[in-house]
């Protein structure tokens, strides 16, 4: 049988009578019913699909750049970071639309579970959408291993070896998983390749539940079904405009935090490269896997741990036969309402329980925590339908159009959670002298004057000891320095690169040229430990990122030293007393003195000057795109603003004659 | 039936809320402004594939022919391509002096080709699709008819002593890359 098809234009009856795509997408996307009182928690699903797809497409353009090996991926990062055009946006981008997926998908289960759209006839929709959770958590963790930084490396050992809890079959698996006896470089190579596929898996299950909802059609904030046509409105444009309006103002968050603070929701830790020695002291999951992280801990056994933290996500799949009620909105359920409001609680204390280390009060809490989020999918829920009479309902949609106020409480506090977990991450700092950096806030550009003299701090001081191996020669000309003065500084540097084999094959050494990486004084780690008696000074290229507080934190740390330690501290031979120095006791002598340089600009080099300088320096080395990325910073959010704008004016117009 | 190629809100276009050409304005304008914001978001992620700022920090070499001799040929590699640098034989600089350019399918005199007639300097890449051809004086014998240069083997093209193109499919001479002469032993090339 031929489709009759109803277009008008020969190119789109042609192929729409052949392949009804266009009659589909007409039916799906224009015509199709929405209830006219869904409200804008309903463009939580459109948020999520635009961020899905921001993020393969950033994903498949950053897979171009980068490269899955151990030896190199830290690099390839920054290399993306620092060498590919735009590419810091693009990893920026990356990197922080992972939390914003996951933010409006946090925001679309709430509201899922609170207007009850997992009932009947939902039931399949809301499985399908709890598969998309589960390859979500699995592709986000996969993803944060691929920088190959210390908590990239440590979480994957410490997720990995959640499956040795599984007795018998535990060990093998991981193994299995591994491709080896530790996380190395099968690992990192199979999880890129996963980290890869998956979301196509994700892009194609999304489908499927974009099928379900429009077969049994969207649910609303009373729960009830649309008596007739006078109750829905056609998806365009009424709930497209809303959509979009909202993408905006997602699109203007999301900017917020990619231009102006991109390492926002990451961690410091994660600047080091992966160290398959040493732990970091404190690891944390990024904020979205905090309160899972919470339940494992919780439990004070492994495999009770491990069975509870998988079971909190399957649990989502049954919540459709474990809530007995017949009323599906929360709306008409107040003791429902005040123990779901009490589960969101109870997860941003989770959340905070995660970011903490597993001490004292946090360990109660975790466990209250734990048991609250099982008791109340397990024993509430069945028992709150059964025995809780509802308020009574409206009897149609037309009826109760009125503003729903919960609404409002719920994004809000749904925002105000996302933001809270901010200060999660920031647990536990040492108060570090404040400055005032030129650099600093969404104006701020590096002064390249400061940064010339602090690269000559760097030179004569800091460079003896500490490379910059992340950071090629022709980098300076980002504080101002003309090509012909990078050339002879490479030349005239102290520390040698390979030649490529000459004639006879023999690699001897060479002054470095302005596209070779600044090098230190050691060949490797063995030298550098052998030379320093056991100690190994930093590579410096990415510093201030790689420590909580930054440039504040450096310029401290160089002018924190005491003569003697307090009265009652052990002082281990040959390390000095730092205030700043996580533990006090660092193996850098106090090396800024006054005048330790002369500065050629007339600047009186005071030792704090000349750290404050030096720091500078250390920020640009670190993030030397900066001011690039405020200066399009800037610009992308008036766009932004002015397009948010214009898109709220034409909601309102499209919605004019409803209201 | 609406049709899909109407702009956003046209159906809800009548009604309140302002006559409707002006509401029909804020559509298109909104419509308009989103659009350039989408192309102009696009570029980025197109120019991330250009080569990085690595790849054009590489863009010169410096090579020492000190060593090479009349009739040899070194190669020396250069933003992933062999470059060719022969020291030509005075036969070869006459063979190439001599050709009558109207006959060439790329007409340039030998001297366009070389800053010191001694020194040949080529990209070693075919002009039809990219191979490396290879010199065989052997089988381009100059006098027997050959033309005493470069023969791709991907299709047959056959290149003269200054490298340029005299018979099969290539289009184009060999390219000469940007040099310059550092001293007597040094080249920069790039």
């Amino acid at each position: 049988m031929v489709h009759d098809s109803k277009f008008t234009n020969p190119v789109i009856k042609w192929i729409d009578t052949r392949l009804p795509i266009f009659t589909l997408l007409q039916r799906e996307y224009l015509e199709f019913q929405m209830p006219r009182n869904v409200n804008y928690l309903w463009a939580s699903g459109a948020l999520a699909t635009l961020a899905l797809v921001m993020l393969m497409v950033t994903g498949i353009l950053l897979s171009m750049q980068y490269t899955a090996n151990t030896t190199m991926a830290f690099a390839s990062v920054e290399h993306i970071m620092r060498d590919v055009n735009y590419g810091w946006l693009l990893r920026d981008l990356h990197a922080n639309l992972s939390s914003f997926f996951f933010a409006a998908i946090y925001v679309h289960m709430a509201r899922g579970i609170y207007y009850g759209s997992y009932q009947n006839p939902r039931e399949l929709l809301w499985l399908i959408g709890a598969l998309i959770f589960l390859l979500m958590v699995m592709t986000g963790f996969l993803g944060y291993v691929l920088p190959w930084g210390q908590m990239s490396f440590w979480a994957a050992t410490v997720i990995t070896n959640l499956f040795s809890a599984f007795p018998v079959v535990g060990d093998p698996i991981v193994t299995w998983l591994w491709g080896g006896f530790s996380v190395d470089n099968p690992t990192l190579n199979r999880f890129y390749t996963l980290h890869f596929m998956l979301p196509f898996v994700l892009l194609a299950v999304v489908i499927l539940h974009v099928a379900a909802l429009h077969s049994v059609g969207s649910n609303n904030p009373l729960g009830i079904d649309p008596r007739g046509p006078d109750e829905t409105v056609p998806f365009h444009p009424y709930v497209t405009i809303k959509d979009l309006f909202a993408c905006c103002v997602f699109l203007l968050v999301v900017a917020a935090f990619v231009f102006f603070a991109p390492t926002y929701w990451g961690h410091p830790d994660n600047f080091i490269p992966a160290n398959p020695m040493v732990t970091p002291s404190h690891i944390v999951p990024e904020w979205y896997y905090l309160w899972l992280y919470a339940i494992l801990r919780g439990i004070p056994d492994k495999l009770g741990g491990t069975v509870a933290m998988f079971g909190a996500v399957l649990v989502l799949f049954v919540i459709p036969w474990l809530d007995t009620a017949k009323v599906r909105s929360l709306k008409f359920r107040p003791r429902a309402r005040v123990c779901f409001w009490l589960m969101i609680i109870d997860i941003v204390v989770l959340s905070f329980c995660g970011a903490r280390s597993p001490e004292g009060v946090w360990v109660l809490l975790a466990r209250v925590g734990t048991g609250y989020y099982f008791v109340y999918f397990l024993i509430l829920m069945p028992l709150l339908g059964r025995f809780e009479t509802p308020r009574p309902m409206p009897a149609s949609i037309l009826e109760s159009l009125k503003k729903a106020a919960g609404v409002a409480v719920l994004a809000t506090a749904a925002g105000a959670l996302t933001l809270g977990f901010a200060g999660v991450a920031q647990a536990e700092e040492v108060a570090l002298p404040s400055h005032t950096w030129h650099q600093a806030g969404p104006f701020g550009t590096i002064d390249q004057k400061q940064a010339k003299r602090g690269f000559q701090v760097y030179q004569e001081v800091c460079s003896h000891c500490h490379a910059l191996t992340l950071v090629p020669f022709r980098a300076l000309a980002g504080i101002g320095f003309t090509e012909d003065q990078i050339k002879e500084i490479a030349a005239q540097w102290p520390y040698q690169v390979d030649d490529e084999p000459n004639d006879e094959g023999k690699v001897l050494k060479r002054a470095p040229r302005p596209y070779d990486r600044i090098v230190g004084p050691f060949a490797n780690d063995k030298e550098a430990g052998a030379v320093m008696g056991g100690l190994l000074p930093p590579d410096l290229s990415v510093i201030t990122k790689a420590r909580h507080g930054g440039e504040d934190y450096i310029a401290a740390l160089l002018t924190g030293y005491q003569e003697s330690a307090p009265a009652g501290f052990k002082l281990i031979d040959g390390r000095f007393y730092n205030e700043y120095f996580p533990g006090h006791q660092i193996g850098m002598p106090q090396m800024l003195q006054d005048d330790s340089v002369s500065y050629a600009d007339g600047t009186k080099a005071t030792a704090e000057q000349e750290a404050e300088d030096v720091a500078v320096f250390l920020s640009f080395v670190a993030d030397p795109t900066q001011d690039e990325r405020k200066h399009l910073g800037l610009r992308v959010m008036l766009f932004l603003l002015v397009l948010t704008g214009l898109m709220y004016g034409c909601k309102r117009a499209v919605w004019h004659d409803l209201h | 039936m609406p049709s899909i190629t109407h702009p956003i809100g046209a159906d809800a276009a009548e009604g309140g809320g302002g006559a409707p050409s002006r509401r029909h304005f804020l559509y298109l304008g909104t419509a308009a402004m989103g659009a350039a914001g989408l192309g102009a978001a696009a570029w980025p992620f197109i120019d991330s594939m250009n080569p990085a700022s690595d790849t054009l920090a590489l863009a010169t070499i410096e090579v020492n022919i000190a060593s090479v001799q009349p009739g040899q040929m070194i190669v020396a590699a250069w933003q992933g391509k062999p470059v060719f640098i022969r020291r030509r034989t005075p036969e070869e600089i006459k063979a190439a002096q001599d050709v009558d350019i109207t006959t060439l399918r790329d007409a340039e005199a030998d001297s366009a080709r070389v800053q010191k007639p001694e020194w040949l300097i080529l990209i070693g890449v075919c002009t039809h699709l990219g191979c490396v051809p290879m010199f065989d004086g052997n089988a381009l014998h100059l006098g027997d008819g050959g033309f005493g240069g470069w023969f791709c083997s991907c299709h047959g093209s056959q290149f003269d002593t200054a490298g340029r193109i005299r018979k099969g499919p290539a289009p184009r001479n060999l390219s000469v890359p940007r040099y310059v002469f550092l001293s007597e032993a040094v080249i920069k090339i790039g």
